[in-house]
């Protein structure tokens, strides 16, 4: 299916930019009448990629350090990319680390990170890492539209989601 | 997007109220409150989720950090009022296996 729509941001890889990123999505993902739920999902996963950014992308006080977003807007899904130029992350090492909390290690073995890259693949549809000069992840939200029709309807959403 | 932090302290128990965002531009607000407050030895640490209504890993994070201190300092870490959202996350990554979670509608009256 082709590209209807398209927007792109440049944003600094500051701490205090990830939130206006987030609210971006979120109106993007509004605007194409995903579910409450999946623009939570869509948000977070944004603001994931964007804090790995900011974290890891670039040598601190390092200038001109930018965090790019583009939104393809499809028919039936919304594919985000978020990019950056540091080449700092070592993007094969933070999807070595991912995963959830193994609860049986001591509380002091227990991981601080790793929470972000897998929160991103639990709560996206589909994942994709690429880098050259910088690490790009390409991530994929269908829309189910099932869903979006049921609502219109006047039909309980709530059924739905459970 | 911004985080409000009160604190209520005493004797044998503390109680962090938090409303708004947590995430890489608020974290080190809370981390500074929470630290603290989890290396007071045999105390209680509630933190009040009630009023938040986005946190990300970030966040989910710093809690896993005040569960070690609590640990180490002989104190306990709870988390009351989450709500739906908030408590998925915790649901997802396995966190509540590890941390004394109550969701909102469980949530003992103050």
């Amino acid at each position: 299916m082709a590209i209807s729509d398209f927007v792109e941001m440049k944003l600094p890889a500051k701490p205090e930019y990830v939130g206006v990123a987030r609210l971006t999505a979120s109106g993007v993902a509004n605007r194409l009448g995903y579910s409450y739920d999946d623009i939570e999902d869509i948000k977070i996963a944004v603001a994931e990629a964007c804090t790995n950014v900011v974290n890891h992308a670039y040598e601190k006080g390092q200038d001109d350090n930018f965090m790019h977003l583009d939104f393809g807007i499809h028919d039936d899904r919304l594919e985000l990319i978020i990019a950056d130029q540091g080449g700092k992350i070592d993007i094969d090492k933070l999807v070595r680390e991912r995963g959830p909390i193994d609860s049986s290690q001591s509380i002091q073995d227990l991981q601080e990170g790793g929470l972000g890259l897998f929160l991103i693949e639990t709560l996206m549809d589909k994942v994709e890492y690429k880098g050259d000069s910088g690490v790009m992840i390409i991530m994929t939200k269908f829309l189910q539209k099932d869903e979006v029709e049921q609502r219109d309807d006047g039909i309980s959403e709530e059924v739905s989601k459970q | 997007m911004n985080l409000d932090i009160q604190l209520q302290e005493g004797p044998q128990r503390n109680v962090v109220l938090l409303s708004g965002e947590v995430d890489v531009y608020t974290a080190s607000k809370l981390k500074e409150t929470l630290n603290p407050l989890a290396e007071q030895e045999n105390k209680e640490l509630v933190v009040d989720l009630s009023g938040i209504n986005y946190i990300d890993s970030t966040g989910l994070g710093i809690f896993i950090g005040a569960l070690k201190a609590t640990e180490k300092s002989n104190s306990t870490l709870k988390l009351i009022g989450l709500n739906e959202r908030v408590k998925k996350l915790f649901e997802i990554t396995g966190l509540n296996e590890v941390i004394d979670i109550q969701a909102n509608d469980a949530r003992e009256e103050a």
